[in-house]
């Protein structure tokens, strides 16, 4: 802890502009007529799971993860356009969570957002002078209408739609993608920001285009002195465009670090994967592929102690090992095993529905009706023979048969806060220190 | 060379708007190997939809369709609905971006195989059905024990894999995948490619991949066509075109992809041109940094490059330019606005 706070006194040297503390949105999830009712029961899918990170003056903040890994939902609720569940986002010191919205609204001139998709960011009923005009009139930030007008084409001209006269009376209708994200970019700077959360800019773009606007969004940083908080899937323009980067996987920042070390030297086994697996234009600098298995799990009902370990190669015994790894590896087992192997040994297995109720540390894998456990058990101990390097196993400790199936025993998991790792910071139990087991 | 399963010929599409006709496929020849997979790459609203459309025949109402495209002996555009209908599924396939929009969600995903098979080969049983099917659901990935569920239980890496099976099932020569793995994430993109790549090796199946990334050319594909306003203005293998472009397009679009070894941004200035009225002579003229006073007056011939590489610019053709006409072209700068 020691060195958190000290880390956190020397950002406050450099001008820390928003501090997140252990932030959480969890939405509910209403299954039941009775849970609809009562508000309580049905379970939550936790979109941000305790987040914590700072925003130093200036700095570009990449927050970077596949599709439900929570980067969208995390830029919005600091801004408060989703409430946090829990936790803290602090502007400058001030306490954003748990504001009423009367008084966040005023705050909300420091904090702007860039939406991904301008087609559907801008109304496409009003022209640009009444878009941009809006936020000026909303703030109350000029007194006349001249004004205002004034303000509208000089922001029109710092996002290059010059002559602004002739931009400020186009309709979004009139205007290529590229203009339309470069309107929105001026309608959220107009208001004089201190924070952009820019999420998606440039992914509804063409490839020739994105350049042109992140371009614009570093011209606009050196100019504003604004600070940014980018959110996106696309590792290679976050290369380009971050200081710092945070690697999110469900809910959590599974890596933060600077850009260069996250790029150079990642640490956690999924950022890992996501640097290799992006498709590299120049064929002599291909990386050879070593991908992940699957795809990014169910945010309702996560993996049980490291989210990531049912894709990770490099998973060990306490990485969290519960049944639905063992219905994963029976189907992967059966997928390349062909048709006669499916036919033979699937008889032996009962309802695989019943893996999916994860309980922590064991679990009952049922026998088909009329089979014996002690075939089944059988069959195990053959895959695992068959396998031997599959992680699955080193998750495993003890096998049995039972009257109506296989108790399989599970080493206990741990669930990894973030470790250091090198120069960055990462929730791998990997990287968890030898004096603290 | 080996006969093209799939050659076009001349092929111009039309639109018919308010505004005029909109060339959306201008002049395109394009042939289509056994077993090979051919990148067709360019900025949006350059044509490359309508062109992979067009070579399957399908095209939407109020276009119309001039030139050839051959396959098994047959120009496609004179064929009647009837006969094409036939083709299309065991003969020609398409995969699209979003397969959640294409899978009807009230149908098993073994429903959706069963009856696609039964559509097109009446004769086949429920089990050589089911047989089939799992066969090229197992090759893309999906466990036989997930036969039986909706769309909505699966990812949507599995649904287009789904997809993909759901086109293989039927065997067909030709494969037009239309942005197959846009709508989807890094790592379920990369192991989709995979799939793509194993599917050349070990199918005969000639696949006519669109994209407007780069990166996915290079790894998935033997060659590229580019694609501007219509025309294709360079093709050639996918190794020698991404790593010495012959036209100034290809190379403006290969040095704006934002890759991990990007250090400085590029862009092309400009956006590409209205279809209804595109630039004389060579269309790219106003936006190529190499343009000569002949690009903006005659229309560049189509080079041999030696192998199956062509580029259609004066460059590689300079013996041919008139004197003095290979003067740099004098322009008014662009408007920082007309840009993006």
């Amino acid at each position: 802890m020691a060195a958190v706070a000290s880390e956190v006194a020397a950002e406050k040297a450099t001008g820390t502009l928003i501090e997140v503390r252990d932030l959480e949105v969890h939405f509910a999830l209403h299954g039941t007529f009775r849970s609809r009712l009562t508000g309580r029961g049905g379970g939550s899918v936790k979109a941000v799971d305790g987040v914590s990170f700072d925003l130093r003056e200036g700095e570009v903040l990449g927050l970077v993860g596949e599709s439900g890994s929570g980067k969208t939902t995390l830029g919005r609720a600091l801004l408060g356009l989703v409430r946090p569940t829990g936790g803290s986002v602090k502007l400058r010191g001030r306490e954003l969570a748990g504001l009423p919205e009367k008084e966040l609204r005023p705050l909300r001139r420091h904090l702007q957002m860039v939406f991904q998709d301008p087609h559907a960011s801008l109304n496409p009923a009003m022209n640009l002078e009444t878009a941009l005009a809006h936020p000026l009139q909303i703030h109350g930030l000029t007194k006349s209408s001249a004004e205002t007008r004034a303000k509208v084409r000089e922001a029109l001209d710092l996002v290059g739609l010059a002559p602004a006269d002739d931009f400020a009376v186009r309709y979004p209708a009139d205007l290529s993608g590229g203009q339309k994200q470069r309107a929105a970019i001026a309608r959220s700077i107009i208001v004089g920001p201190e924070l952009l959360v820019a999420d998606e800019p440039v992914s509804m773009l063409d490839m020739s285009v994105r350049s042109k606007i992140l371009d614009l969004m570093i011209d606009l940083k050196k100019r504003l002195g604004l600070t940014y908080v980018y959110v996106t899937h696309d590792l290679a323009t976050a290369k380009f465009f971050c200081d710092r980067v945070a690697i999110m996987y469900l809910g959590r920042i599974v890596e933060i670090g600077s850009t260069e070390t996250i790029f150079s030297d990642p640490k956690h086994p999924y950022t890992q994967a996501l640097v290799r697996a992006i498709p590299e234009p120049d064929p002599d600098k291909a990386l050879p592929r070593d991908l992940p298995r699957g795809e990014i799990p169910d945010a309702a009902a996560p993996p049980l102690g490291c989210s990531f370990h049912p894709r990770c190669p490099l998973a060990f015994e306490p990485c969290g090992w519960e049944s639905r790894d063992l219905r994963a590896l029976l189907e992967e087992r059966w997928l390349e095993a062909g048709e006669e192997a499916y036919s033979a040994e699937r008889p032996l297995v009962g309802d695989l529905e019943s893996l999916n109720r994860a309980e922590r540390d064991e679990a009952i894998v049922p026998a088909g009706s009329g089979t014996d456990p002690g075939a089944l058990l059988a069959l195990l101990e053959k895959i695992r023979s068959e396998m031997p390097d599959e992680p699955f196993w080193r998750g495993v400790k003890t096998m049995a048969a039972e009257t109506h199936g296989v108790r399989v025993v599970f080493e206990p998991g741990i669930d990894p806060p973030l470790y250091d790792a090198g120069d960055s910071r990462a929730a791998c139990l990997l990287y968890r220190p030898k004096t603290s087991v | 060379m080996s006969e093209p399963v799939l050659s076009v010929r001349n092929l111009r599409i039309w639109y018919g708007t308010d505004r005029g006709a909109v060339r959306a496929v201008d002049g395109v020849d394009l042939d289509l190997e056994a077993g090979e997979t051919v990148g067709l790459v360019g900025e949006s609203g350059c044509g490359k939809s309508t062109l992979g459309r067009g070579v399957l025949g399908l095209l939407p109402e109020g276009a119309s369709a001039h030139g050839e495209v051959n396959y098994d002996g047959r120009n496609l555009l004179e064929l009647k609905p009837r006969e094409l209908r036939r083709l299309r599924g065991p003969d020609l396939g398409m995969i699209f971006q979003e397969p959640m929009t294409r899978l009807n969600p009230l149908m098993k995903v073994s429903k959706h195989f069963e009856e696609t098979l039964k559509t097109h080969e009446p004769d086949i049983g429920r089990k050589e059905a089911r047989r089939r099917s799992l066969e090229a659901l197992r090759g893309m990935g999906i466990p036989p024990t997930r036969y039986g569920q909706y769309p909505h239980e699966f990812s949507g890496g599995m649904r287009q894999r789904i997809m993909i099976a759901l086109a293989l099932v039927l065997r067909p020569a030709v494969i037009v995948a239309d942005e197959p793995t846009t709508a989807l994430d890094v790592l379920v993109e990369a192991q989709i490619l995979r799939i793509l790549a194993d599917l050349r090796r070990n199918f005969d199946t000639a696949l006519l991949l669109i994209t407007h990334n780069l990166g996915i050319v290079a790894e998935a594909c033997d060659r590229v066509a580019v694609m501007y306003a219509g025309r294709i203005v360079e093709k050639g293998a996918a190794y020698d075109i991404t790593t010495k472009p012959a036209h100034p397009y290809s190379r403006e679009l290969l040095r704006s992809t934002i890759s991990l070894s990007t250090t400085a941004l590029h862009s092309i200035p400009g956006a590409p041109p209205n279809l209804v009225a595109p630039p004389p002579a060579c269309r790219f003229h106003p936006r190529c940094p190499d343009a000569m006073r002949v690009c903006a007056s005659t229309f560049p011939p189509s080079v041999d490059l030696g192998g199956t590489r062509r580029s259609e610019c004066w460059l590689s053709a300079r013996d041919q330019i008139p004197e003095g006409e290979d003067r740099p072209l004098e322009r008014e700068a662009l408007a920082v606005a007309e840009e993006a």
